[in-house]
């Protein structure tokens, strides 16, 4: 590991003052330590915020704040959000392990990184890592990569199972930084590689993330599913957050995110725009899907990818329909 | 840098290197061996001590970043002479073969019992469910057990958590 020195922030403020070239933010460090072990990030100085106030979370009139430093155990565990967002502490809980999730933190889940094996081998080239430089993924190994929005510079997938339900909800990403406060609607947060895949996300440097802010929770019956080549500690193939709200047969509201497929997490609008409205069947869904996986842009040995996330969408949304 | 540390109730002052890890911190510099280093990434679960109380990979914690915090590994499980309960039932249930992951296994353990809240596989996540085979299973996914002694490690743990 490069040396690197060592702070702790006092405040946010205090935090975004020690921003700079070659500054990173340590939360948990679940993502961040391990990628300077590997030699994939080398800062010059370490700045914690793990330990700053953002801990809490908070009702705010009918919606929910999350502090950014929240660790991913106690925000699946917390009673407001298993009761009114049952969907983010299942898909939370979905994601690594035990140990991990007491220590990664809400906004540390949001940004580790998107990547892929050759992003985490330094002897190897990536456009992510090293822009330019190629990507072997698209003639290696891709089987678990994404099929929707890659481009030819990478095909890296976000791995986070929480963010996709952030998604799905309509999370709001509050961040302060060197230009000031502002607030990022998911998966905004996200974006796709186009020709630029060494960023993962819209943050400019130096902005910090202090919270994450849920507007209600919509109507109807949500559900968080997640496959995967284990039955735990294992990154998705496919998963979706999913919500259906059906009145009188008809699909009066829906929301699909997928994971495990995309740079990003991918809000599925053309499924959902092709379900709303319509009958609560089978057949419309299977349809939505269809219409929602027509960009898809599988490579050789992830084109099964295509058929598990089309089954996954009818599937959770037929057992989402009363 | 300057840090201190409770380890096993014993308040300790180092000098670290900001790239020291705890893990290395603990083995190298405190002579407590008990937590393993396997696969140094966070994915094998034998570097498990409970920081605060709370199970975590001490691979992936920066030595600099827990200064101040309160640090059980397995050496300071049962806090005294005696064995932990857990240890107890390891031993009654054959739960090791090599013992290379026990350490890991058993801090995961006594962190896990005092975990609240659903699993992964809990039907129903506003429900605090017993601690069933299949919870202990999905709650421990932490830690791998390359002899595969995983069945006993469960029926250990099922009976102190029961």
């Amino acid at each position: 590991m490069k040396t690197f020195e060592y702070a702790r922030a006092a405040s946010p403020s205090d935090a975004v003052r020690r921003s700079g070239p070659g500054v990173m933010y340590l939360g948990g460090g679940t993502n961040l330590v391990d990628l300077m072990r590997l030699g994939v990030a080398q800062p010059d100085h370490l700045v914690d915020v793990s330990r700053l106030p953002l801990d809490a979370i908070e009702q705010a009139g009918d919606r929910l704040r999350i502090g950014a430093a929240v660790r991913n155990s106690d925000l699946a565990a917390d009673p407001l959000v298993r009761a009114r967002y049952p969907m983010l502490a299942r898909a939370v809980l979905s994601g690594a392990s035990g140990q991990v999730r007491n220590m990664a933190t809400v906004a540390g889940n949001l940004l580790q990184r998107t990547r892929c094996a050759y992003f985490q081998d330094v002897s190897r080239p990536c456009n992510k890592r090293r822009p330019g430089s190629g990507c072997p993924a698209i003639d290696g190994d891709h089987e678990n990569l994404a099929v929707l929005g890659r481009s030819d510079a990478c095909v890296a997938t976000h791995p986070s199972d929480m963010a996709v339900a952030l998604a799905a909800l309509d999370a709001e990403v509050h961040v302060t930084g060197p230009g000031g406060d502002r607030i990022i609607p998911m998966p905004g947060l996200h974006r796709l590689p186009g020709d630029a895949p060494e960023r993962d996300t819209v943050l400019e440097p130096g902005d910090l993330i202090t919270a994450v802010e849920l507007p209600p929770p919509p109507p109807g019956a949500s559900a968080y599913r997640k496959v995967r080549e284990r039955a735990s500690f294992a990154f998705a193939l496919v998963s979706i957050a999913a919500v259906l709200d059906v009145r009188d047969g008809a699909v009066a509201g829906c929301r699909v995110a997928l994971g495990g497929v995309a740079h990003a997490p991918w809000r599925a609008g053309r499924a959902e725009q092709a379900i709303i409205g319509g009958p609560a069947t089978g057949e419309a869904f299977l349809a939505a899907a269809e219409a929602e996986l027509d960009e898809a842009r599988p490579l050789p040995r992830n084109a099964f990818k295509v058929p598990l996330a089309r089954n996954l969408i009818v599937r959770t949304l037929e057992e989402l329909t009363p | 840098m300057d840090i201190t540390l409770q380890v096993n109730g014993v308040p300790r002052a180092v000098d670290v290197d900001p790239r020291m890890s705890l893990l290395d911190l603990l083995r190298e510099r405190l002579g407590l061996i008990g937590a393993k280093k396997g696969c140094d990434h966070g994915q094998c679960g034998a570097c498990t001590v409970l920081i605060d109380g709370r199970r975590a990979n001490s691979c992936l914690a920066l030595a600099v970043a827990v200064d101040g915090s309160e640090v059980t590994t397995v050496e300071g499980l049962a806090g005294g002479d005696g064995l932990h309960p857990l240890q107890e039932a390891f031993i009654e249930h054959d739960a090791f073969q090599c013992g290379y992951c026990t350490p890991g296994q058993l801090c995961s353990a006594a962190g896990m019992l005092g975990e609240p809240g659903p699993s992964a596989v809990t039907d129903d996540v506003l429900v605090d469910p017993d601690l069933t085979p299949a919870e202990i299973r999905e709650r421990m996914s932490g830690n791998l057990c390359r002899c595969g002694a995983y069945v006993n490690i469960v029926s250990a743990i099922s009976e102190v958590a029961r």
